[in-house]
Order: C-alpha cells, then structure tokens, then sequence
C-alpha cells in the first residue's frame, strides 16, 4: 500500500533503531511523552518498545480524546437522549466509554436511539434523512475534528436545517501540554508532537516550548519509521544542548497549519473561560463551545442540560497516569477491577488509552522475561 | 455476519450433575450487542450462562460443532442462525452464508456436511422476490457443497419485529475417518496455517451498509471450505491437531481460544499473513485490525511440523488454496496469549475484542 508500507520498511526501520541506540549511549536516561493518543496506539500497534533501548523511556500524553472527557459529560449527552425524539450520533471511539449509568452502547440495548456516525456530516445527513427526530451529535476531539463539526454548522445554517444540534466537547491541545509541564511532579525531557492536531494548528503554536520550557519538541507521523525518525530528531537536539520545534511530518502537516479549517473554527466556536479534564481538573481556555452566531445548533443551549459531575472513584488514578507520574500498572485498579472488558476508566476503554495499551502489554513483559530465561 | 448463534455446542457428553440447579456466573444484567459479536463477551455467555445451565458443569473446550454418538454411530452437529444487513452483498446474500457457515463448521470439526435442516424467520412485508432469491442462493450454495436440504420451518412476524429475515440452518455430518480435532493435541514447535486472505468478508459487509463514502472493488469470501479441508486432511490427516473457521471476532478471537484451550503461545509473523490492500487501506482508515475482522471462507489450522509443507502444498493445488500459507508456530511462550512478530523485531499482542470491532476516527 502506498504511503504506508514505505514508512514501515523492515530494514530501514532497523537501521533507525540502531541509530537511536548510536545517538542515546548508555550514560543517561531520556524521558519523551508523546501527546497523542495515535502515537500511544502506534507504539502498542508496531511494538516499538521492543525495538527501543531501555534508557528510551516513552510516557504517554493528555491527547486521546475520549480519554480526557470527564464521565459527567457523557451523562449529560446521554441526559439529552432519552428524549424519544432525540438521536445520539457520534464516533465509534465514544461508544464503550462508560458513564454512570452505562455507556452509549449500554444505552443503545436499553432502546436509546444511538447511532455510529464516521463524520460529522453523517450526523447532519441523519438529520435529513429523518426530518421528525432530533439529530444531537456529540462532538470529540481535539483540533483535528473541530474544523469538520465547524463546517458541518455552518452548512446545516446555510440549508436551514432545524432538527440538528452539537453536544460540544471539543478541546485544544496547547493548555493541556500547559498543564503537563505546570505539574510539579512531571519532569520530561522532550516531546513528540502531535501529528493530526498540527495539520490544522500547524507548528508555531509549540514554540513557546522550545523557547520559554527549553524542551525539543518533533510534530512527528504516525508510521514506525516516523516515529523512530522523530526519536532520533529529538535525541540529536538533546545531545546537542538545543531546544527547538521541528517537523518530521512535513508531508502532511504545514508549518503555518491550515487556514480555512481555523477559520471555520473561528466562525464557529469560542473559547470556554474554562473546562473540566479528566486526571488534569480544570484548565482555562482550554475548550471550545459554540458561539451566539450558531446558538441555534447547540445542544447545550437547546436542551435542559443537567450539569452532571462525576468524581472519578477514588481508588482510580486516571490523572496521575493520564499526566505520566504513575504507569498504568502502578494504578490500584489496574487488571483488577478495571479491566478492558469492564473499563472503570477512559483510559482502559479507547485503544488509544495508556491503560488498554499497557493491559496487554504488561501481560507480555511479565511473560517476555520468562521467555528470555528459556532462551 | 453472524451473530448470536448458538454454534459453540460441547464437545464432551453432559455430566449428570442437577442442571436446575447449575451455578450461572454471567452477571451482565441485560444482553448487548457485544454478547453476540463472537468476542469476549460473546464466551462470557456461553461459559457463564447457556453452558452450566444446558451442559452441566464445564464443557471443556467448546468447538464449532459437536460430535454426538447415535447407536454407536458418532455424527457431528451443529447449529448457526444468520441475521446479517444488508442481505445481499457483493460476492454472496444471506442464503448462501447460511449454507456455507454450517456446512464450515462441520467440515472445520472433521466433518463432511450430509443434511441441513433450515428454518426461516420472515417478518411480514418481505417481498416474495427477495425470499425466492434467497431461497435459490440456498439450492445452488447446497448443490455446489455437497449437502441436503433435507427439512424446514418457517415463521413469520410482524412488520417491524425482524429485519426482513432471519435464517437458522441445523447441519448434521459424517465424520471423516482419521481425523482428531482436539486443541488439548497442539504441541510446541506446531504450525498455525491459514487458508487465504483475511478480512474480505466483513469489510464487504461494512462497506455493503453504505454508511461509509468509501468504496472498494471486493467480495466477501463465502464459499464451503469443504474440499480445501479435505485436501488438508487427505496430505496431513495424521499431523492435524485442530481447526476454526474465523468468523465473528476474526483469526484473532480463534487463535486466542486455541491459546487458552491448550495453554500455549501463538506466534504469528505479521508479513506471512495475507490481507488484501482493499481490506488493509479501509482498516488503516477505520482504525481496525484485520486479524479481528469476520471471514466466511477460510480456515485456519493447527498440523504437526513433519507435515506443515504437505499440507500448504496440498492447500496450494486445491481449488481456491493458492494463498494458503503457514502464519506462525506454536510456542510455550506466550503461554495463552496470541503475539504477532513484525520483520523489524517489534511485537503485539492480540486480543480478541469485547464486542464488535468499532472504527476510531478522532
């Protein structure tokens, strides 16, 4: 397959892999987060651990969306459904993710009208299609969904489509790597950026980490061969003494970002003074809802909403694992009462989640070494 | 797709403990979707649920169809209900699948299909034209496997209480001698083969529905395995331990049962298994893993180390084999576990899923 197998090739992937162990030494431990949940699933799916040297130590970022959404918010969109009338539409990555009283899937079996949309404006065409519900999607993600729910607003303003609305919890990157590097107990050396978020953003909004943090940042692709590159952009900065903002995935994304997706963005969002993480707490200006232009298609401001929070239970750790200061197994739920089959939290349900990726892969650590043992 | 069947029957005889009383471990208060996907939960309700209460206790390893002794004849049956949207799509229709997946997985068990019982529900309002089609997909997919159409019911329900039609097809079959398919026999060092690409069938459903704008040039592969696992049997009965046809849950979900039954690890190197681009690109897009993708007709297969290059080459030269391949061994590590290798020595484990396999797009 075009554009992907070439960036999965087996030799040049280990001549990379050989050049990270060269430039790394021995001598020092490196600590990268990658911010984005793509890159935590990446790592899982290719199994790049494997090939990395143990002083490469990866911590997984604040960037799955479905991660980071408080569970009172998954309530309130499911508050909203149970009007008969009422459709909830949204990505497939939300359908697992529990809320109190179960999640969109459990809800769908109880007879709520919940349906898969694969975009946006397969939402709006469900709104066509059946003019006497009411079609709410529930909108997630970072800034790489936000300019698709922006257009798909602003075209169903231009048809005069009336039984169409948006639960809006997109949220934007930038604060939460703020809050990441504001924790006191973080310490990281270095960060892989975000692929799809900076196609729309572009790379200028990370300067200031380079600049004012001193830490190298790589806006890294999602195939083992970028990211393996971007390792050894980053690891070359380091040894260097340097801290600069680089793109490694320069066939895709755009220094200056796209200016027709942040300009549907501006057209149709603001930003909220300020938004609830799940594991981060509150951030300013760290969401988007939508603006008085468009009040007409917000769920929020159309329905009663009930403003549910959730405190997570209190033995789940979904924060200091969510920010990198616990691994996932260090977790007191983790692989007992929170499993993949019966996720206590986000973070176990999308398999871009730290906890789903490390179920699996701690099961494998533990049997690796036997297996190392025999050989 | 199938769902919700009822094909994983026991293969050892009922104990003859108090089944009234049969201790039921399934706690899920209601059933979802995901019981009937093929995955987790799917062998949650089997094992927890269906089997202590009908079975009595725990029924050992659970098989695509039971072997039953009538007089001292033993015959294998099985069972298989076909609720699939849309009904027909490209490369097959629900009739066809309805013959094809029993008359599979009696040949998976070691079996040759001789008559299938079928029963029909119809919700009122289906055009007689669409049962007809369906009905001569059935004649032509039996004729072209061999097997009997031997009886029938039918009942039908009312506008809006089923999706235009169901279809249960019962299959009962001969047992071809000098076969043992038994995942208690896989030893270390065993191949894991495969029959052909994976994931044809169930990215041709997903597609057929129309919910994506995607399109893509392919067909389900629906078709009796019968003549490949006899041509498997007939170069590599002695060495064959065990087969699956991969349907709900895909290679994956097998292999992990195959992996918890016997105890043992499946290794699977990632470059030997064959997906075609069409299924690989709508899977890159839709965040899915072919290896959990339901396939209809391939199969995969457990055989002895002395006889893994007899069996591919049997495989090869039988009609339709030409992509069969070994995909991986038998190791005592992972133990349990299904580990797939990449080229460049990276490595994942696979799990089945828990339900249906759902498409990431944010």
């Amino acid at each position: 397959m075009r554009f992907v197998d070439e960036f999965r090739e087996p030799e040049l992937i280990s001549k990379t892999a050989e050049e990270i162990c060269r430039i790394a030494g021995e001598e020092r431990h490196y600590r990268m987060m990658e911010v984005c949940g793509g890159h935590t699933h990446a790592i899982y799916r290719f199994g790049l651990k494997d090939i990395l040297p143990e002083n490469i130590e990866l911590i997984h970022g604040p960037g799955c969306p479905v991660c980071v959404l408080p569970m009172g918010r998954i309530d309130d969109g499911l508050s909203i459904a149970k009007d008969p009338n009422v459709v909830f539409a949204a990505f497939g990555d939300m359908m697992r993710v529990p809320g109190t009283q179960g999640s969109p899937l459990e809800h769908k079996a109880r007879g709520m009208d919940v349906r898969i949309v694969y975009s946006p404006s397969d939402a709006l065409k469900l709104a066509r299609l059946n003019p006497e519900k009411h079609v709410m999607f529930f909108a997630i993600g970072f800034e790489t969904t936000a300019p698709s729910t922006a257009l798909t607003m602003m075209r169903a303003k231009a048809e005069g489509i009336r039984n169409f609305s948006v639960f809006c919890n997109h949220v934007t990157i930038i604060p939460a790597i703020r809050a990441i590097l504001d924790s006191p107990d973080m310490r990281l050396d270095a960060f892989i950026g975000p692929g799809h978020v900076s196609t729309v953003i572009g790379c200028r909004p990370y300067e200031w980490i380079a600049q004012n943090e001193r830490k190298p940042i790589v806006v890294s692709g999602f195939e083992p061969l970028d990211m393996l590159q971007s390792i050894v952009m980053l690891l070359r900065q380091l040894r260097a003494g340097e801290a600069k903002v680089e793109n490694q995935y320069k066939r895709v994304v755009p220094w200056e970002g796209n200016r027709a997706a942040l300009k549907a963005m501006a057209e149709v969002f603001q930003l909220r003074p300020y938004f609830e993480w799940r594991g981060l707490g509150f951030i300013s200006q760290s969401a988007l809802s939508i603006n008085d232009k468009y009040a007409e298609f917000d769920a929020e401001q159309r329905f009663d909403v009930p403003g549910i929070r959730v405190t997570d239970p209190k033995a789940a750790q979904c924060g200091e694992v969510l920010k990198g200061v616990l691994k996932p197994h260090q977790c007191k739920l983790f692989g007992r009462e929170c499993t993949p089959e019966h996720p206590i939290g986000a973070l176990m349900v999308s398999s871009e989640g730290s906890c789903a990726a490390y179920h699996n892969y701690e099961h494998r650590k533990a049997v690796m070494v036997s297996l190392s043992s025999i050989a | 797709m199938r769902e919700g069947s009822t094909r994983e029957e026991s293969t050892t005889t009922p104990a003859a403990m108090s089944v009234e009383s049969a201790p039921v471990r399934f706690r899920d208060p209601q059933i979802e979707m995901a019981h009937g996907a093929g995955g987790k939960a799917s062998r949650k309700l089997v094992e927890g649920l269906f089997a202590p209460i009908l079975f009595g206790g725990n029924p050992g390893p659970l098989g695509d169809a039971a072997h039953v002794d009538i007089n001292g004849t033993r015959v294998a049956i099985t069972t298989d209900s076909f609720v699939v949207k849309p009904l027909t799509f490209p490369g097959g229709s629900i009739g066809e699948l309805a013959v094809n997946g029993t008359v599979n997985d009696l040949a998976v068990s070691g079996a040759k299909a001789e008559a299938l019982v079928v029963s029909y529900v119809l919700e009122a309002g289906l055009p007689t034209s669409i049962l007809e089609a369906e009905v001569r997909a059935m004649a032509k997919a039996a004729r072209e496997a061999g097997v009997r159409i031997a009886a029938g019911d039918t009942k039908v329900v009312e506008h809006g209480k089923a999706d235009h039609m169901y279809v249960t097809t019962t299959g009962i079959g001969r047992l071809i001698p000098g076969v043992t398919i038994d995942p208690g026999s896989v030893r270390m060092g065993d191949k894991i083969l495969l029959s052909g690409p994976i994931g044809d069938h169930g990215i041709t459903i997903l597609l057929a529905r129309g919910e994506l704008d995607l399109e893509a040039d392919l067909r389900s592969d629906t078709r009796s395995v019968l003549p490949l696992v006899e041509a498997l049997i007939g170069a590599a009965g002695p060495g064959l331990r065990w087969m699956r046809d991969p349907t709900r849950g895909g290679a994956a979900t097998s292999l992990n049962e195959l992996a918890r039954d016997c105890g043992l690890g499946m290794v699977l190197f990632e470059d030997q298994i064959r997906v075609r681009d069409m299924v690989r690109g709508a899977c890159e897009l839709l965040g899915l893993d072919p290896l959990h993708i339901a396939n209809e007709g391939q199969f995969l297969a457990v055989v002895s180390p002395e006889y893994s290059d007899a069996a591919i080459n049997a495989l090869s030269m039988a009609p339709g084999g030409d992509e069969a391949q070994v995909i991986g061994e038998v190791r005592e590590q992972p133990a349990g576990t299904v580990l797939v290798t990449t080229l460049y020595g990276g490595s994942r484990i696979v799990d089945m899923l828990v339900g249906d396999p759902l498409p990431r797009i944010c």
